[in-house]
């Protein structure tokens, strides 16, 4: 695509202005719904139904006293949150907003621009954006800092490449890199469900992929309950904990939209992207492309709903486990996933398509499942079994008794109290 | 194309003086953390330099792959070197200067060359009629790499494989004993107030004084004295406990006061 300068520009302040209130939004929505499931109100003073509490919340961040702490790396502590910030707007040039429409006589995508490797681009932004969390832990030279961000790095590292696992049978499936085209070919009619006009989704398709995304998606923002790299109970805030006013507004801001980031590229390689739902794409004025930016946001905010749904449900993971989770159990089975995807799309080009593929789709489920139920359970070890009578200074020290032992004195005052209270309750009877 | 290929000089006269800035901030630098981010620039404007050239999935790839995970790594181990630590000058593999400089002149004299033969010996056909054969870059990408040099990307990935299987055996440590568990860590509790008269519960908290409620502020026993474990012993060894009995004079005195004027209250 070659747009003129001046559509160019157009584009990107419209995305701009988008994201930011958008923000702004997301920052209000979160704090409503997880209030709405804790049973409480959330902000409602300010504003119409409370949406200018994000936007006071915001501007006071700006007004606030620009400190630089004494001891810090005064270079890289001013660069850091600049690199997170880029980085969090340019990953939305890539992002399809709706399909082909013409703007002023030019046609063109309604999206910033549309790179043939376009996802590759996502990717190559968001392991830029991990400079920004790093160096903001190690230029504010505490300890706080410094864990959190080695956390963060470690954590995005780690669940990158789950990420990116997850995104290839995408590619193979739609033979293209490109998110414009991706979404395109999702318009296909369905293999299954092709006949009451469902589109060929890619979450349908290739759910364990889907899966894995959305797992990843939630470890790749540091956001509940994969939120250890600002785990306030052990580190403060993580990486941002010597970060205030327009510095940590920057941020709180790249969170958000990293946050929808995620949830736009798993709304255009999973869910369609700007394509309407199953039962409106059969109306014929709801497929126009103007129309696409409102399915587009719609889709990105019921991801970001389900966002806050985790963070209001579960509970953080601890560092090991989460660790575990990524490495033991997302790589490999995106691994085997892989090969089994290429395997099927190998079959359903060659004529020997039907039972065999089907066969083997529940052949490989059964041993991914065996293999998860087998492999790194340890057995629980069998409770110990008292020995002896019972001694209540084991170790010198008063203990009581282990399960299956009675103190000796104690059963018998407690038999008698037993045959003394009974008749008691009888009389009164 | 004579507006695109302007673009290419231009940003090639923007991108490759960066580029080499970078490089030379690279070996410049006294921080270590500073000059690994050199070179994480070189090679983003590296990648910028690609781009300039039509080379999309390269740019990307050179981004995720060096950007993003192999200079990342870098900087993961060097941001373990705190910000105020000096570094050292010191040689220490033997004759390491000449090797390098002997490395340096061989691999100078293998881009000059290398560059100098490409140029002279082989006609430039340009991106444009080499992708046109498979379709598309990224598609004659991997028709190259999955056709004609199959073998040879086999074998590095063989290679990456064994060296990351000796990585693991290098950094894999056997366990000596068997790794305590709770229980095993509550009887050794136990066993210590038996013996030593350690106490088994958890430490006290620091002190919270009128003016003061630091980690540093050690917790009065009901005697008055403070309590040792109160405060961690680094800050102890570094000297910044504050004098809480001395601070609670001030309270004690209100206090007798207070006391004094109620009694005398009473009298009267």
């Amino acid at each position: 695509m070659n747009d003129p300068w001046w559509l160019m520009l157009i584009k990107v302040v419209v995305l701009l202005v988008v994201l930011l209130t958008w923000t702004i939004f997301n920052v209000w929505f979160e704090r409503r719904l997880v209030g709405k499931m804790q049973h409480r109100l959330g902000p409602i003073m300010n504003g119409p139904l409370g949406l200018g509490q994000a936007l006071a919340d915001g501007m006071k961040c700006l007004f606030k006293e620009d400190f630089i702490p004494s001891m810090v790396d005064r270079v890289l502590f001013v660069i850091a949150p600049l690199i997170a910030g880029t980085a969090a707007f340019t990953a939305w040039a890539v992002i399809p907003f709706g399909g082909q429409v013409e703007i002023f006589g030019v046609t063109t995508y309604l999206q910033a621009t549309d790179l043939p490797v376009g996802v590759l681009v996502l990717l190559a932004v968001t392991s830029v954006a991990i400079y920004g969390f790093v160096l903001a832990g190690w230029s504010s030279n505490s300890p706080y800092s410094l864990l959190g961000a080695l956390r963060s790095s470690a954590q995005m590292i780690s669940y990158e490449i789950a990420m990116g696992l997850a995104l290839v049978s995408v590619f193979l499936y739609a033979g293209t890199m490109s998110t414009h085209q991706i979404v395109e070919a999702q318009a296909q009619p369905s293999g299954l469900l092709g006949f009451v006009g469902m589109q060929d989704w890619y979450w349908a398709v290739m759910i364990p992929a889907f899966v894995i995304y959305m797992i990843s998606m939630v470890g790749e923002t540091n956001r509940a309950p994969f939120d250890l790299p600002e785990a306030e109970s052990e580190l403060v805030s993580g990486y941002i904990t010597e970060y205030s006013g327009f510095k940590y507004a920057i941020y709180f801001l790249a969170e958000y939209i990293n946050m929808a980031t995620v949830s736009a590229i798993a709304t255009t390689l999973f869910l369609g992207g700007y394509l309407p739902f199953w039962p409106l794409n059969l109306i014929e004025p709801l497929n126009n492309p103007w129309l696409g930016p409102i399915w587009f946001i719609i889709k990105v905010q019921l991801l970001i709903a389900f966002f806050v749904w985790l963070r209001g449900t579960l509970p953080r993971f601890r560092y090991d486990q989460f660790m575990k989770l990524g490495w033991k159990g997302l790589i490999p089975v995106a691994l085997v996933w892989i090969v089994v995807f290429a395997v099927m799309q190998y079959l359903r080009r060659t004529p020997m398509v039907g039972p065999a593929m089907y066969i083997l789709i529940g052949l490989v489920a059964v041993a991914v499942f065996a293999l998860i139920m087998v492999t790194d359970r340890p057995k629980p070890e069998p409770p110990p079994v008292p020995e002896g009578p019972f001694d209540a200074f084991a170790g010198g020290f008063p203990v009581p008794p282990m399960p299956g032992q009675v103190l000796p004195e104690l059963s018998e005052v407690v038999a008698s109290v037993a045959e003394e209270v009974e008749p008691a309750a009888e009389r009164s009877e | 194309m004579i507006v695109l290929d302007t673009l290419g000089v231009v940003s090639f006269w923007i991108a490759g003086p960066l580029a080499v800035l970078g490089a030379l901030g690279l070996i410049m630098f006294r921080k270590a953390v500073y000059a690994a981010l050199s070179m994480a620039f070189t090679m983003v404007n590296l990648a910028v330099l690609y781009a300039s050239l039509d080379a999309m999935f390269l740019t990307f790839v050179q981004i995720i792959v060096y950007t993003g995970a192999i200079m990342m790594l870098f900087l993961f181990v060097l941001m373990l070197v705190g910000v105020d630590t000096p570094d050292s000058l010191v040689e220490t593999l033997r004759g390491q200067r000449v090797a390098a400089t002997l490395a340096a002149i061989g691999i100078f004299a293998l881009i000059v060359f290398g560059i100098g033969g490409a140029i002279t010996g082989v006609p430039a056909v340009g991106l444009e009629q080499a992708n046109a054969e498979y379709g598309d870059n990224v598609q004659g990408l991997a028709a190259l790499i999955f056709g004609r040099y199959v073998f040879a990307f086999e074998l590095t990935s063989a290679l990456l494989i064994t060296a990351a299987v000796g990585a693991m055996i290098l950094g894999q440590r056997a366990r000596v004993r068997r790794k305590a568990t709770q229980r095993d860590l509550s009887e050794e509790r136990l066993r210590d107030y038996a013996e030593k008269g350690t106490h088994p519960g958890s430490l006290p908290n620091s002190g919270v004084l009128a003016l003061h409620n630091s980690i540093a502020t050690p917790a009065l026993l009901p005697d008055g004295t403070v309590s040792e474990h109160s405060v961690s012993e680094t800050l102890a060894a570094r000297g910044v406990i504050i004098d809480a009995p001395a601070l609670s004079q001030a309270t004690a005195k209100a206090f007798s006061e207070i006391e004094s004027t109620s009694v005398e209250e009473a009298d009267e």
